[in-house]
């Protein structure tokens, strides 16, 4: 990212010192004369995100800075019209969840970032090892392929009500299947421990076939050469996985891992409905947390948007350290 | 993984992969193991299968089985019948669902489709101000939390009186529909050789010409494959969905819950209608599904 955004410059200054005689009305013309078609084609895409994205993201901000909630602001039943009586507190909500003293942040985001880290991990992994073994030349391998992605296929809220119904503590037939494998059966959508090691279980098999996809088309573009030498320069097919492999599949899986990372951040459906209303919230992550705060009870409307806000600043952070450590590494 | 992966020693020099089987103990190629670890392969892939598989396939067991199946699928075998779905479609409101979310998702799709190619083109074809900007645009918008949104939209759409109304969840899921497939088009213009721009502007096409007449009729895969992919995506949305719709206008995905309960889920119901809904979506995602992940990932690696 840094040298596109260093080459970028440098052919900037070029055009700008070509451009630097002629004044600076007659410059922003010919800009316009040279670009109208190009910005002419992007306007409608930039006039609806200005529109759809940007103000109301603007809006959330302002009322992030309010004490907005159900009971307070505008609303029209009927002919009655209430207008919003919310007031300006500045960094008063911000304050409050940062320092700790809404005494849900903390725990929510410790939860939140061990849930993200134990789904990617799992995902990306399996996803790798299946890929692996989908790439060798095996009978069937379409057959399997097609199953293997059949948890993608299945809209997620389909597949989050199917494992609902084999996680059913009386009636399931999850518990019967690992008291068959000598496993204890457990209260899997009662008990917290046993709702996380679910939601993740869950989000895992849910998971997998992007990763598996995605991989599996890396693989296929890493060169044959390379293999042919490593094989001549006898190295053991481990050799050639850490050796070959893993660097030639860089690039895909930086890309998964970061895609993995924002989705599984807020991933909304598992959590939201595969655990309902029953329960006792310690299972629920950053984002069905604030969900639940600004539309179940009073709603709290200035709180969920403050949440929004640092998850979003979060992701953003995050994001940008991940893809320059990665693009350090793949410049090495 | 590893079944397949260590059994093979690495003692021995290197040979050519065709004569690996001649001698004893050499390093096996890549396209060669043993009996053991064919066995091996194929077990670990039955296993993932069965894995992936089961859930779906349970709840299509149970949509065939009678009213209480889910407390005794034992039940199921000796009573199949397609009941539950006749029941499911005569006497609960899921036609109705079933085209309040073919309008929301076709809208959406449209709409997105429509606004995001000729930017997805400019993007991949033009150098011009504020386009590495306007890449990053649609980069972090899909990076956004639904909950980043949900809740001024929701107050401002109560404002302009649009909850409860196809317009304003079809602008909502627009907010991410729009950039995703500007992305994802402009993954699929950049597979398209530059030369046949140039072509086209070589026999006098304007650039808006050159992008309808050449690239558009090259890109039909690309853009049918992002169409599919938002409506899919439209489908099967449950935040905003579930906080911006009544009863008279509940998507598949709102519906259901009301089968699917918190306290006494119908199960019944709920099965034969996760199929119903299943059937459509996950016959779209499998045609589509080997270019949806190199656009995915391409536009990824090439920001």
């Amino acid at each position: 990212m840094t040298t596109a955004a260093s080459t970028e410059n440098s052919g900037k200054t070029a055009r700008g010192d070509k451009a630097a005689r002629p004044p600076r009305v007659s410059a922003l013309r010919r800009s316009w004369d040279k670009y109208w078609y190009a910005w002419a084609m992007v306007a409608p895409v930039a006039i609806v995100l200005a529109v759809l994205v940007l103000y109301p993201l603007g809006y959330g901000i302002y009322q992030s800075l309010t004490d907005a909630n159900e009971a307070n602001v505008a609303t029209t039943i009927g002919a009655f019209h209430r207008p919003a009586t919310y007031k300006f507190v500045g960094l008063d909500n911000y304050w409050d969840v940062l320092s700790g003293a809404d005494s849900d942040f903390y725990p929510r985001l410790a939860w939140t970032v061990i849930w993200t880290v134990s789904c990617v991990t799992l995902q990306v992994g399996l996803g790798m090892g299946l890929a692996v073994l989908l790439n060798r030349k095996v009978r069937l391998r379409g057959f399997y392929r097609a199953m293997l992605i059949l948890p993608w296929a299945v809209p997620s809220f389909i597949g989050v009500f199917a494992w609902r119904l084999m996680l059913n503590s009386q009636y399931g037939v999850f518990n019967e299947i690992i008291t068959a494998f000598g496993l204890p059966a457990q209260d899997w959508l009662g008990t917290p421990l046993a709702q996380k090691i679910a939601v993740i279980m869950v989000n895992v098999w849910i998971g997998i076939p992007f990763n598996m996809v995605a991989v599996l088309g890396g693989l296929q573009s890493i060169p044959k050469e390379l293999y042919e030498a490593a094989e001549m320069d006898g190295a053991s097919p481990w050799q050639r996985f850490v050796n070959v492999t893993l660097p030639g599949l860089r690039p895909v899986s930086n890309t998964v891992i970061l895609l993995g990372c924002i989705w599984t951040f807020n991933m909304f459906n598992v959590i939201y409905l595969l655990l309902g209303n029953n329960t006792s919230g310690d299972a629920d992550i950053l984002v069905t947390f604030a969900f639940r705060k600004a539309f179940t009870g009073i709603s709290d409307y200035a709180g969920a948007a403050t949440y929004g806000i640092i998850i979003l600043a979060l992701l953003m952070a995050f994001s940008s350290f991940y893809r320059r450590s990665t693009l350090k590494s793949e410049q090495a | 993984m590893t079944a397949a992966t260590h059994e093979t020693s690495a003692s021995a020099p290197a040979t050519s992969r065709g004569s690996a089987t001649a001698a004893p103990r050499k390093v096996r190629g890549r396209e060669e193991r043993s009996l053991g670890s064919s066995i091996a392969l194929h077990a670990t892939l039955i296993t993932a299968t069965v894995i992936a598989a089961f859930p779906v396939v349970w709840i299509l067991f149970i949509s065939l089985g009678p009213k209480d199946a889910w407390q005794e699928p034992g039940k199921v075998l000796s009573n199949l019948s397609l009941h539950n779905y006749s029941d499911v479609l005569a006497h609960s409101d899921l036609p109705n669902w079933f085209l309040n979310t073919v309008i929301v998702a076709g809208g959406t799709t449209v709409l997105g489709v429509f606004l995001a190619a000729t930017a997805g083109y400019a993007v991949s074809r033009m150098k011009f101000p504020g386009s590495r900007q306007l890449m990053w645009t649609f980069l972090v918008t899909q990076m956004f939390p639904s909950i980043v949104l949900i809740v001024p939209l929701y107050l401002l759409m109560s404002e302009l009186n649009l909850l409860d109304n196809y317009l304003g969840l079809i602008l909502a899921y627009a907010t991410t529909a729009v950039p995703f497939c500007a992305w994802m088009m402009k993954g699929y213009f950049d597979t398209i050789p530059k030369e046949i721009d140039e072509a086209g502007r070589v026999d006098g096409l304007t650039p808006f010409g050159t992008f309808w007449r050449l690239i558009v009729p090259l890109a039909k895969p690309g853009l049918a494959v992002t169409a599919f992919y938002s409506f899919l995506t439209a489908w099967g949305e449950v935040a905003y969905a579930t906080q911006f719709m009544q009863s008279d206008h509940y998507t598949l995905s709102v519906g259901i819950r009301t089968f699917a309960q918190d306290q006494r889920p119908d199960w019944a119901w709920t099965s034969a209608t996760a199929i119903i809904i299943t059937i459509p979506a996950a016959i779209v995602f499998m045609l589509v599904q080997r270019s949806l992940v190199s656009g995915l990932t391409a536009g990824g690696t090439k920001s």
